[in-house]
């Protein structure tokens, strides 16, 4: 077959599942993609060669002896390095977890293995998930496919970047404030942040567990719908985990119809602080979605402006408290033990040694929003406005099936332009963390690029919770018309690497 | 320093206590994971990621222990939260795996109750503060170091088998008013908690291996003063005995400071078994703050108000209302009851009489040969290798005339070294009484023989001296003899009457 990383995840599980390639063919055809540009780009912190040749021997084994074959069968996927995953590295980004080998596999790592995908590594990733560039990893930034001196969104940039550099046509991100869908819309891929309990957290180590939450990573809205299919449902062993029938996504993703629909614009989401070629293509997309058949309204959600201090009191609060179990004594780094330093001081010594400056800074942050005296006018209030987000949503969603806006306020941002601006990197994820401290569903897709840098824009389309059909529905209708209007995916604009 | 005598510290002060008593839950698993609870297992044999803290490891609650929260809840005659959450208290220590503990802040799962004890027969009512969920630490053995503490080891091991284990934290409200009887109150508050826990059935409350531990706090006002005076808190005091005497300690302590006109710290303590005295725990040089937030990893707990009233009905008998009918029944004096439950045989003696023996035998047997039994070796009447059914089983030899006192003893004995249950031992040594009336005549004609003077007092109607030539007899008979049948053959043969 010709060059079998071009094809979508859908594609490549029909090839393999009808004998026109094999699982092994593919993986050895990602594996030398990833050999080839991934010392540009660096996607990937650890590619698991054996593990993926083993895995995908395994698919081709199954299909020899006629057994059913899922509908993923054989796909490779990049993972990114906050899951665990069972005799494989775990770094989350971090020196604080350098060498750890996990004892255990997350559940999502669990149900991707069982269904046969190919895992090809782990990705790399803003350390502890915090961030919006890939450039906290304390391995080094992430190149963006489109412009490798620019960032490949955050904090799950290595999983956007693989994607977009076509060393992988799956990928699995965690959305905490954005860390799916900021790294999909400056990439020009397709990213979805499930509802908040979808996916099991069980094995995701934790930033801020009332905010976290894996989703899937694709080229096409179609391979995102599979991937979700694959990996949502209800787990035992995560106690926020929905137990409910997940949404038919792929059903949604394949009918891609939003005649009928009502679609709002979040009037909060436009004006100071936009990119003017952002806006442009938004506009644009509300119109395809009219043409479409789709009624479009105004909808106003006024407290989504305290979003984004509300989540940098959340995040923060939980992180402080998640992250302090690092500390030199069961795993990870060591620093300082060496006989003359007391137990207290090896902590010290280490988390000195293996956070780095965003993680230090956003530990502080949590622990004095947490303190005695502090926690009603921070943590406190930040749980008030939280509610407000949700009701406003709420309101919103009485009058319209799924709310649009830009996912990200600019395209994607010279590396170390915001590096020393902490404020303006947390402004990256304005319109997406909303989402996170409601809890609903949201994806973000491709909609052109902005005619000023000619780098991709991102639409956001938000539904309510355990709506999440609805994201695959509008997408799908969406990135037909698109594809249409441009005559192929956006990705085939991308500079060949 | 010489402390001011308890007497004194009374005359001028009016304690008031606060006592928090940990209780760990006999739950197969642990608060918020699978692993076994077995006491005395292989170090970090039951582990897994979740008790480990590994990154990204995940809680689900225990069902088992929130059901035992709800019933201790409601036997302590508190509400039961509608609708309660865990809680994350956040601090550093090396066998804290997450380094912070899952725990109850201020949603507690039970709240404002009162346990009814009594002191020389007087009833105290202790009022509850709230009962709360949350998980034990790991264990560290500090090893080097003249302390056993942290500073100043060499090196420390850590055993996380505990960590994770479900903690029942009960804190009562400030106990004032109990004056001179503090220490009583404090035990018998402490005692009576254990009683309950146990009648519950959701731990053995065992407070020599730490499954019950109770932190005192004391602290003294001048008599008719409202305000109270800075606490200290004695921690981790590990029987029913330190309870009281560190309570009278710390009373001692405080009067003393305060009458040399210092100040009292607000700081722990620690409690030394050794000569009853409290020293001064790690002074922090900053008031410690747990940053408490609700734990985002698990939902709320909400008991439905039918399930609670479902739990109710299942709620044993009190061991107050218990003892009293108990008492009752066996017809004892305050005194004799009390022995009983000092020597906690109340349960053991309960079983016995279930098994078929009368009650006093039942009683006499706890009461005397295996109390000294369990003295002699240092271990509660609980841990002692005789089942209640196997103590009925001797009695009810001794009822049918197989057994006598002297030959039941010499079971038990077999029993409790191993040798198999009453009937074995019986039959392997040999133990029955010999009612064969012609060896017993023999052996009654041969003491007659040996010892003519005091058969002749016999025959002149000195019917008391028959003790002599009975005990003759049993000795021959190497005590396996009814003695009662041997007086009265001694008596028919001497013709005298009895």
């Amino acid at each position: 077959m010709s060059d079998l990383t071009r094809l979508t995840a859908a594609e490549t599980a029909e090839a393999v599942a009808s004998g026109k390639t094999s699982a092994v063919e593919v993986a050895e055809a990602h594996l030398a993609r990833i050999d080839a540009v991934d010392e540009k780009v660096h996607a990937f912190l650890h590619v698991d060669r054996e593990g993926a040749l083993t895995a995908a021997r395994a698919v081709d084994d199954k299909r020899a002896k006629g057994e059913t074959l899922g509908p993923l069968a054989g796909v490779p996927l990049a993972l990114k390095d906050v899951f665990t995953t069972r005799g494989i590295p775990t770094t989350v980004g971090s020196k604080i977890l350098e060498g750890w080998i996990p004892p255990y596999d997350a559940t999502l790592t669990r149900r991707l293995k069982e269904a046969g995908v190919v895992i090809l590594g782990k990705t790399n990733m803003d350390e502890f998930a915090m961030g919006s560039s890939t450039e906290n990893s304390a391995y080094g930034p992430t190149g963006n496919p489109w412009d490798l001196t620019r960032i490949p969104g955050g904090s799950g940039g290595g999983s956007s970047a693989a994607l977009a550099s076509y060393q992988a046509p799956l990928a699995i991100g965690t959305d905490t404030g954005g860390s799916i869908r900021q790294p999909a819309a400056v990439t020009g891929t397709v990213g979805v942040k499930p509802t908040y309990g979808a996916v099991s957290r069980y094995g995701l180590v934790a930033f801020s567990s009332s905010l976290d939450q894996g989703g899937p990573c694709a080229r096409t809205v179609l391979d995102a719908a599979l991937l979700h299919e694959v990996i949502a449902g209800h787990d035992a062993l995560d106690s926020t985990s929905i137990d409910a029938p997940v949404p038919a996504v792929v059903e949604a993703a394949k009918l891609g119809n939003v005649k009928g629909m009502r679609i709002g614009v979040v009037k909060e989401f436009s004006g100071e602080g936009y990119q003017p070629g952002v806006e442009q293509r938004f506009r644009e997309a509300v119109e395809l979605l009219r043409e479409l058949g789709a009624e479009v309204v105004e909808i106003s959600c006024p407290s989504f402006t305290y979003a984004l201090p509300a989540y940098y009191l959340i995040a923060p609060s939980e992180a402080s408290s998640n992250l302090a179990r690092f500390d030199a004594m069961r795993y990870g780094l060591r620093v300082g033990d060496d006989a003359t330093h007391s137990a207290e001081e090896v902590t010290a010594l280490t988390r000195a040694a293996g956070f780095g400056p965003e993680v230090k800074r956003r530990i502080m942050l949590g622990t004095y929003a947490l303190s005695s005296g502090y926690y009603d006018a921070y943590y406190g209030q930040a749980q008030k406005v939280r509610t407000l987000i949700t009701q406003d949503f709420a309101r919103a969603f009485d009058q319209v099936d799924v709310l649009v806006s830009p996912t990200t306020p600019t395209t994607a941002f010279p590396i170390g332009e915001r590096a020393d601006d902490p404020m303006a990197m947390y402004l990256a994820d304005l319109c997406t963390i909303p989402s996170n401290l409601a809890g609903n569903a949201a994806m973000s897709l491709p909609c052109g690029l902005a005619p000023e840098d000619g780098l991709p824009v991102g639409l956001q389309i938000i539904a309510p919770t355990m709506a999440d059909d609805r994201l695959y529905r509008v997408g799908s209708a969406v990135e037909a018309a698109f594809t249409a209007r441009w005559g192929h995916p956006l990705l085939e604009e991308a500079p060949s690497l | 320093m010489d402390l001011v005598s308890y007497e004194d510290a009374l005359a001028s002060y009016d304690p008031v206590m606060g006592l928090e008593v940990h209780v760990e839950l006999g739950t197969n698993t642990k608060m918020f994971c699978g692993c076994a609870t077995t006491f005395g297992a292989e170090p970090n044999s039951q582990v897994c990621p979740t008790c480990l803290g590994l990154p990204g490891s995940l809680p689900v609650v225990n069902a088992t222990a929130v059901e035992s929260a709800v019933r201790i809840g409601l036997a302590l005659n508190c509400e039961i939260a509608e609708w309660c959450r865990f809680a994350r208290k956040n601090y550093f220590y090396p066998d804290m795996p997450k380094n912070f503990q899952t725990s109850q802040y201020d949603e507690p799962i039970a709240f404002n109750g009162y346990l009814d004890v009594e002191v020389d027969g007087e009833t105290f009512r202790v009022e509850i503060e709230r009962a709360h969920m949350e998980e034990d630490t790991g264990k560290s053995t500090h090893v080097g170091g003249a302390t056993g503490r942290i500073h100043g080891a060499d090196h420390s091991l850590l055993d996380y088998n505990r960590a994770g284990i479900p903690l029942i934290e009960i804190v009562t409200k400030p106990i004032e008013g109990a004056g001179e009887r503090a220490p009583e109150v404090a035990k018998a508050y402490v005692a009576e908690l254990r009683e309950l826990i146990r009648a519950l059935g959701v731990s053995e409350a065992r407070m020599e291996l730490g499954q019950m531990r109770c932190d005192a706090n004391v602290s003294l006002r001048p008599i008719g003063r409202e305000k109270y005076g800075t606490r200290s808190e004695t921690k981790n005091v590990n029987s029913l005995r330190s309870v009281e005497r560190a309570v009278r300690f710390e009373i001692q302590r405080h009067a003393t400071v305060l009458k040399e006109g210092g100040t009292i710290v607000q700081e722990t303590r620690h409690f030394h078994e050794d000569d009853g005295t409290t020293t001064a725990g790690r002074v922090k040089e900053e008031a410690e703050d747990y940053r408490y937030f609700p734990e985002p990893d698990l939902v709320p707990v909400a008991p439905s108000r039918d399930w609670v009233e479902e739990l109710r009905g299942t709620l044993p008998e009190l061991p107050r209302v218990r003892r009293r009918r108990v008492q009752a029944d066996w017809g004892l004096s305050d005194h004799e009851m009390q022995s009983v439950l000092n020597a906690g045989a109340i349960d053991l003696i309960l079983e016995t009489i279930d098994a078929g023996a009368p009650a006093d035998a039942a009683r006499k047997w706890w009461m005397g040969e295996l109390s000294r039994r369990a003295n002699e070796d240092g271990v509660e009447l609980s841990a002692l290798a005789i089942t209640p059914t196997e103590v009925a089983r001797v009695s009810a030899l001794v009822v049918e005339g197989s057994l006598n006192d002297k030959l039941a003893r010499q079971v038990i004995e077999g029993v409790l070294g191993g040798e198999g249950d009453p009937d074995t031992v019986v039959e392997k040594r040999g133990l029955r009484i010999v009612s064969d009336e012609g060896a017993l005549g023999t052996a009654v004609d041969e003491a007659i023989a040996a010892n003519p003077g005091v058969a002749d007092k016999i025959r002149d109607g000195k019917v008391a001296a028959a003790g002599a030539l009975v005990g003759a007899v049993m000795k021959a008979t190497r005590g396996q003899a009814d003695a009662a049948r041997v007086k009265d053959l001694i008596l028919e043969k001497l013709g005298a009457q009895g």
